[in-house]
């Protein structure tokens, strides 16, 4: 799949953020003031960003409102759903904590947990495609679950962030693994996809198009075997271990602040290569997979 | 809307036969020229150094290599399958992207597209694209807009891809009645799904190409030994029949 | 639910035109529905015969053609050197005048000075015309480098020919067997046909080296060995006739197998027996006596042998139970098996013979026999290119023919059919015309059938009087004249120099040429200050790469705002069952400068004052193209166009009906008429079809004729080549006449052949892809989509030894040249050949492409390996054509491959690259800026991050 910067912006912003809210909202940090308005402020901060992130992605964003209409089957309407009750529901816990108001924490603790399944609806809008079998599969919520949960622990200064963001390495790691045989597992080949597997071993001989188009741009994207093997080095020392070794410095806020740099520019390597090394099966009909 | 209809009354679809499908590409320009003038379907940079357009149908060529024959050319020609499990319809979080229940096609309302792309995505066949200039996701409709079209004469009323193929490779009709054109010809040369276990039941099918090779007529037998009667006793035998 | 509302009845246009498409040869009714004035949608006409509503690839983006951006808009008078691509825009005036200023003095002192050759012309009857009253004997059209063979093969064997002049009988055969097929002609009529043939499960067969398109979906593929078409056809002839499956009844009856031939020798040995009145004649079975070959009742006897002169059908016999042709021994050569090949034959045997079919028609032969039904065989071939673009493809086309005979399926039902005009003997077509006469039209027409060594076009002191060399010692049966010859030729000035060279739709400076890089240079070389060739007129619709070779453009309109009429006196719509003409007229109107080139062609002649273009009193005699469709009379009575002459009813002849455009219009823009149905099958000796085609126009008395197994023609210029006879071949064409005039059909290797001992093992093969038509298709903004780029596809075997990966690239040399190209591996090929999409690549900065475009840096043509001359033997080069008809012989083609990693060949494009050509003035917005940051982009994304495959 195309790694496009819409999305991988969206999907790591918005997860980081939503996993400090689900904090925030718990109750795991009780700022007041202007260190609520800061926290607080991040965490929006860093969901908005991401959900704005995510509407770069739409050919006709004048739309957007419909989204919200198809709740009971649309993993992506969920989301929707999800993100702005969540966002809605947390305002008066931040108003509260930022102005004193005190407000029941309940209010908080559901809104959290708001927070955690948008990251789930997230998550599982790509999970579910059937088409794309390194997605399709459980560790995905798991691993998108994982990065919030760790992130938020990060941002909300938990002592077991460092080991939170371990889980976050051995997830990744997990998803790979996991991830490399999926194509293979779902048996889908170009044989299956056009049926020409009742005569023999088919492969592509003439391109259908020579030209470019929405499919060849969107959904068949090659990463080179070096190039993902050393980005994953990369995604994995940066999202996962160095964070966790800066967290367990004593370097105090510098520390958290250093720690969510190296974690966030990690998470982008980590969820580009989500994209790059995800095949969609359509790909089989221009012969990107044997 | 994004909820797949129960069942369908029909299941208007396309049968496509390798067997007789030579690769012309008529159906790709026929579709596209078509619809162009319906729904657009735009060409980015057409005469540039890298053209990039909508199509709603393509043809691939493949090529296969079979045990023991000499490999074969299989032209393959790609568009919406119209399922009745269809991927692209649930995850739609508009409603845009729906299938009717009178009649089984796929469509996309235009009007409520977001242009997210989660349709194409969801789609294993590659049956969506999202057109650069409208952004929103362009895909077959069957010709919808020629079927039930009364401004045509009733012949014309199909597809514009059945419509124009030379060799009559491509057959449109309702696959939920097992007595039409189209059921007989899925029943008799082993029709199939592309991909069944995707479970997306695709409502078009494919039917395989025909078994190749030499024919079984018996080998001729000479008429008599020519080295030994020469040329003038192969005369006597042929015209003594005369 | 409530689903949203979806408009069902749109409506398409607001007005539908019907005319004729132009986008390949085919010439297919289209419906052209307009909204508003501007094209809106084409689909094909459910009326036409010869589409009957499909529609090509092509055909449906003809849309793209009428907007294409490089279409010309005004004349154009060349400013810079030539080849600069420097013009200013004139207006017509001034480009008439400059063109009869040029014309005027050539016609008045040496007409042959003018050479006029057209290109993928349909308006032949007008422009040889045209070429005849000025008196230029250098007129032909692109037959000669397009299937001369193929067309020349039938006529001086079946008096009718494959391309699109005949068919099989769609509705009954049972075996289609198809020789060297690709999207050749005709396009969409062979394609409705195997779809018939597919939906009944009848059988086809194809023998080619590439297995795509119709032979992909054959039920057998034999992938032959190139140029060995011929071989394994008399291979079959030998297993039929060892077998004694063959047709004596059919071969007694209505071809020349019972002549007498003369055996003693002597400069009448191989000629026909005749008798006082110089007729040649048959042995009756009944009596052993001689017989008229025409007379009611005779029983010819095939195995007859009179005064020592033995028949036609012995001779034959003779030579194909020769063991040369048994399979074993032409198995390795032909790359096919032996029990393949007694296969096939046995095959073609059991459908002929055992699953005969017989139609209840009774019908009176020209000799007054009565036959109660018409048997048929129901097995038929077609065959093109694949077999004809080959040094013995003339051959190989009669030996196809002659199986076809064997068999009895021709013009017999299940068989081949012929359309209207055809079936029409040699005897019955022109012989060449050629002797000029200052300011006099030439006597007769150019292009015609040869019958003996006195119809040669030749100058008194023997030397070619065609600059192609038509119909010379070199090229005798050259009916479609040597178009890729005539620059060559006149830069050579071999036989003559010429001054102007009149070009129209014929894209000489690339894809059209032989040797494409020196025919560049040929046309760009100065002697003494000037031009080798000193003028050079094109006309064309479009900015193709030859229009910066011109000094004078005259721009043509697209198809769809033009006049034309597709003519029985030319390259009719017919079917089997109806004589067919067509019309294009103006849907659109033209929206720049430009004008038709066939009225402007008339306005030239009237200018230059051609007898038959002025009246009287010096004024044109045609207001334009549509006025000369109408009113012109080649015959009195027989104008160009047969349907709704005289008082709006007659059909073919009768005078001319001011209103009959219109009337076409009407009727879906042709017109059918329809051949009576005891006359539909064996018409060459069908009374009721001859006095049908009598009635017709289509000739002017009855034209019964014998098919030829044995041709007379051929075995006088064998006889001449022996020494006999007063007009005598130049010593170095001697053992080539020989050998290459034999009068019955025989294999001979292709010329190419011998470069195999050079090192270039590999048959190198293009094709044209069913949805590009040559140059035409790559301006097309949709189709350009579909093939921007073309590999050079490898066989496995090849593949393998060197070591090939996907994205690699090749170094493809022959004795003229070398270039470097992008390769795939192809499983389903002959296993000794290569072979490439035809005519894809593009000269950068023509066309209206941007300079990048993948047609431009990747898209390459064979044509730069191909020479248009023989190597040096004894001094002498030869044309690279067929001995016999002059066909270009494309595919004689030997290469050597060597593999280019793709890590070394980091520029990623093709070799040669030329420089880029300037864009001319035309209609379209520019698209020749170039962008070198996006260029370096595009490569990088295109060529080095990516995997090979996938970008294919």
């Amino acid at each position: 799949m195309h790694p496009a910067p819409s999305v991988i912006l969206f999907s790591v912003l918005s997860g980081l953020g939503f996993g400090f809210l689900a904090f925030l909202g718990w109750g795991a940090l009780t700022p007041s003031g202007w260190a609520a308005f800061l926290l607080w402020g991040l965490g929006y901060g860093l969901a908005v960003a991401g959900l704005l992130a995510a509407t770069f992605h739409l050919g006709n964003p004048k739309n957007a409102l419909k989204a919200f209409t198809q709740w009971r089957t649309s993993w992506l309407s969920r989301e929707a759903w999800a993100s702005v009750a969540t966002l809605v529901l947390l305002a008066p816990m931040a108003l509260s904590d930022i102005f004193g108001l005190g407000l029941p924490r309940i209010l908080g603790q559901v809104g959290g947990a708001l927070a955690i399944l948008t990251v789930f609806t997230t998550a599982m809008i790509y999970t579910q495609i059937k088409a794309v079998p390194r997605w399709h599969h459980w560790l995905t919520p798991v691993m998108f679950l994982t990065f919030a949960i760790a992130g938020g622990a990060m941002l909300s200064g938990r002592t077991w962030a460092p080991l939170a963001m371990l889980a976050v390495g051995a997830v990744l790691l997990a998803h790979w693994r996991v991830g490399d045989g999926a194509f293979a597992r779902a048996g889908q080949s170009l044989g299956t996809a056009t049926g020409l597997d009742r005569l023999g071993v088919p492969s592509v001989l003439d391109p259908a198009h020579t030209a470019g188009n929405y499919l060849k741009r969107e959904m068949i994207f090659v990463v080179g075997r070096k190039h993902a093997a050393r980005l994953r080095k990369i995604a994995l020392g940066l999202a996962s271990v160095a964070p966790a070794l800066v967290l367990l410095l004593p370097l105090g806020l510098f520390g958290i602040a250093l720690a969510t740099v190296l974690h966030l520019a990690g998470a982008l390597a980590a969820r580009w290569l989500f994209f790059a090394e995800a095949e969609h099966v359509v790909g089989l009909y221009y012969g990107a997979r044997g | 809307m994004t909820a797949l209809p129960q069942t369908t009354q029909k299941k208007l679809g396309l049968v496509i036969d390798l067997d007789t499908c030579v690769g012309c590409q008529a159906c790709v320009t026929a579709c596209k020229g078509w619809n162009d003038a319906g729904i657009g379907l735009s060409d980015h940079d057409p005469y540039g150094a890298e053209p990039h357009g909508t199509f709603l149908n393509r043809v691939h060529s493949y090529q296969v290599v079979v045990e023991g024959a000499p490999a074969q050319v299989v032209t393959f020609p790609r568009s919406c399958l119209h399922c009745d499990n269809a991927p692209c319809v649930t995850v739609c979080p508009t409603g845009a992207s729906y299938k009717r229940a009178e009649d089984g096609i796929v469509l996309v309302n235009e009007d409520a597209c977001i242009g997210c792309g989660l349709c194409a995505w969801a789609c294993p066949y590659g049956a969506r694209e999202m057109d650069a200039a409208q952004g929103v996701m362009k895909k077959c409709t069957l010709c919808v807009d020629r079927i039930y079209n009364e401004t045509l004469p009733e012949e014309d009323r199909e597809p514009a891809c059945v419509r124009t193929c030379p060799t009559n490779a491509r057959h449109f009709g309702d696959l939920a009645d097992p007595g039409s054109a189209v059921s007989r010809l899925v029943a008799e040369r082993g029709g199939y799904d592309l991909m069944p276990d995707m479970g997306t039941k695709p409502t078009n099918k494919y039917l395989p190409p025909r078994r190749k090779g030499p024919g079984d007529a018996s080998p001729l037998a000479p008429l008599l030994d020519i080295r030994a009667s020469g040329i003038a006793g192969w005369l006597d035998r042929m015209l003594g029949k005369l | 639910m409530n689903q949203p509302r979806v408009e069902t009845q749109r409506e398409v246009g607001d007005e539908v035109r019907k005319t004729t498409c132009y986008m390949c040869a085919c010439r297919c009714g289209i419906n052209v529905h307009l909204k508003s004035g501007k094209v809106a949608y084409i689909e094909g006409n459910r009326d036409h015969p010869i589409n009957k509503g499909v529609l090509c690839a092509k055909g449906a983006s003809g849309i793209k053609q009428v907007t294409a951006p490089s279409r010309l808009r005004a004349p154009l008078r060349r400013v810079g050197p030539r080849g600069s691509g420097a013009f200013e825009e004139i207006s017509w005036e001034e480009a008439l005048q400059t063109a009869v200023a040029w014309m005027k003095p050539l016609r008045e002192t040496a007409p042959e000075k003018l050479a006029f050759f057209t290109g993928r012309d349909q308006s032949q009857s007008l422009t040889g015309w045209w070429a005849q009253q000025f008196g230029t004997p250098n007129y032909a059209a692109h037959g000669g480098f397009c299937s001369v063979n193929m067309a020349a093969g039938g006529i001086y064997t079946i008096g009718g020919a494959f391309w699109e002049f005949g068919q099989p009988d769609w509705e009954r055969t049972k075996l289609f067997v198809m020789f060297g097929v690709a999207e050749d002609h005709d396009s969409n009529p062979i394609k409705i046909g195997i779809g018939k043939l597919k939906a009944r499960g009848a059988r086809v067969i194809s023998v080619n080296p590439v297995r795509t398109g119709y032979s992909a979906v054959a039920d057998d593929w034999i992938g032959i060995t190139p140029g060995t078409d011929g071989l394994l056809i008399l291979s079959l002839i030998h297993c039929l006739l060892e077998a004694g499956k063959i047709d004596l009844d059919y071969l007694a009856q209505w071809t020349n197998a019972p002549l007498l031939v003369t055996e003693a020798d002597g400069p009448e040995k191989g000629l026909f027996v005749r008798n006082a009145e110089s007729q040649p004649f048959v042995i009756d079975r009944r009596t052993g006596h001689p017989a008229p070959w025409d007379g009611k009742d005779v029983q010819p006897d095939l195995g007859a042998e009179w005064q020592g002169n033995r028949t036609v059908f012995r001779h034959m016999v003779e030579e194909y139970l020769k063991p040369d042709y048994a399979p074993e021994a032409v198995a390795a050569r032909c790359g096919v098996p032996a029990a393949r090949i007694r296969q096939l034959a046995a095959e073609l045997a059991d459908v002929a013979f055992n699953q005969a079919i017989t139609l209840d028609r009774p019908w009176t032969d020209f000799r007054g026999n009565e036959h109660a039904n018409m048997p048929g065989r129901p097995v038929s071939f077609h065959a093109m290119r694949g077999i004809s673009a080959h040094s013995n493809g003339f051959q190989t086309a009669r030996a196809l023919h002659l199986l076809q005979i064997l068999l009895g399926a021709v013009e017999t039902p299940g068989g081949y059919r012929l359309k209207p005009p055809y079936p029409k003997p040699v005897e019955a077509h022109p012989t060449p015309h050629f002797v000029t006469s200052p300011g006099k039209p030439l006597t007769g027409p150019h292009l015609g059938y040869v019958r003996s060594p006195d119809d040669l076009c030749l100058l008194p002191d023997g030397q070619p009087a065609r600059i192609d060399k038509g119909f010379s010692w070199e090229n005798p049966f050259s009916a479609h004249g040597l178009m890729h010859m005539v620059i060559p030729n006149a830069h050579a000035g071999d036989p003559y120099r010429i001054d102007t060279l009149f070009l129209y739709m014929a894209n000489m400076s690339w894809n059209s040429s032989m040797n494409s890089a020196r025919v560049m240079e040929m046309l760009t070389e100065q002697r003494d200050g000037e031009y080798v060739i000193p003028r050079i007129i094109y006309s064309d619709a479009y900015a193709s790469e030859m229009v910066a070779y011109a000094d004078l453009i005259l721009p043509d309109t697209t198809y769809l705002e033009r006049h034309d009429c597709i003519s029985l006196l030319d390259r009719p719509i017919s079917e089997p069952d109806a004589a067919g003409d067509a019309i294009r007229w103006p849907v659109l109107e033209p929206d720049r400068e430009v004008r038709c080139f066939q009225s402007v062609l008339l306005d030239l002649g009237a200018r230059l004052g051609l007898p038959g273009m002025v009246n009287e009193d010096g004024s044109p005699k045609f207001k334009d193209y549509a006025d000369y469709i109408v009113h012109h009379q080649r015959r009195p009575g027989v104008g160009p166009l047969m349907g709704f002459r005289g008082n709006g009813e007659a059909e073919g002849r009768g005078a001319p009906n001011p209103d009959q455009l219109n009337r076409y219009i009407e009727n879906g823009a042709f017109y059918q008429a329809h051949v009576p149905e005891e006359a539909a099958f064996y018409k060459p000796w069908n009374a009721a079809y001859q006095d049908w085609a009598v009635r017709l126009g289509l000739y002017e008395t009855p034209q019964p004729y014998l098919f030829n197994i044995w041709s007379e023609p051929m075995r006088r210029f064998q006889l001449a080549a022996e020494g006999f006879g007063p007009r005598q071949p130049p010593d170095h064409l001697r053992a080539r006449l020989k050998q290459a005039m034999h009068p019955l059909p025989i294999w001979y290797p292709p010329y190419g052949d011998e470069d195999a001992a050079f090192g270039y093992p590999v048959h190198a093969l293009t094709q044209r892809p069913m949805d590009m038509y040559h140059s035409w298709g790559s301006q097309n903004a949709w189709l350009r989509q579909i093939k921007g780029r073309n590999y050079l596809y490898l066989p496995t075997k090849l593949w393998e030894a060197q070591g090939f990966r996907d994205g690699d690239w090749a170094r493809v040399s022959s004795r003229a040249g070398t270039i470097v190209v992008p390769v795939a591996h192809m499983a389903a090929l002959n296993e000794n050949t290569v072979w490439t999409w035809n005519a894809i690549g593009k000269r950068r900065g023509a066309w209206a492409l941007h300079e990048d475009a993948p047609e431009a840096t990747t898209g390459f043509l064979l044509n730069h390996l191909i020479s248009e001359l023989l190597p040096d033997r004894e001094g002498v080069r030869l044309s690279n054509s067929d001995p016999v008809t002059g066909q270009a012989a494309w595919f004689d083609q030997r290469v050597r491959v060597e593999r280019v990693a793709a890590e070394d060949h980091p520029r990623g494009m093709v070799e040669p690259m030329f420089e880029r050509l300037p864009d001319p003035p035309r209609a379209g917005e520019g698209q020749q800026n170039s962008s070198s940051k996006n260029f370096a982009k595009n490569f990088r994304r295109k060529f080095l991050a990516r995997d090979g495959k996938v970008m294919r």
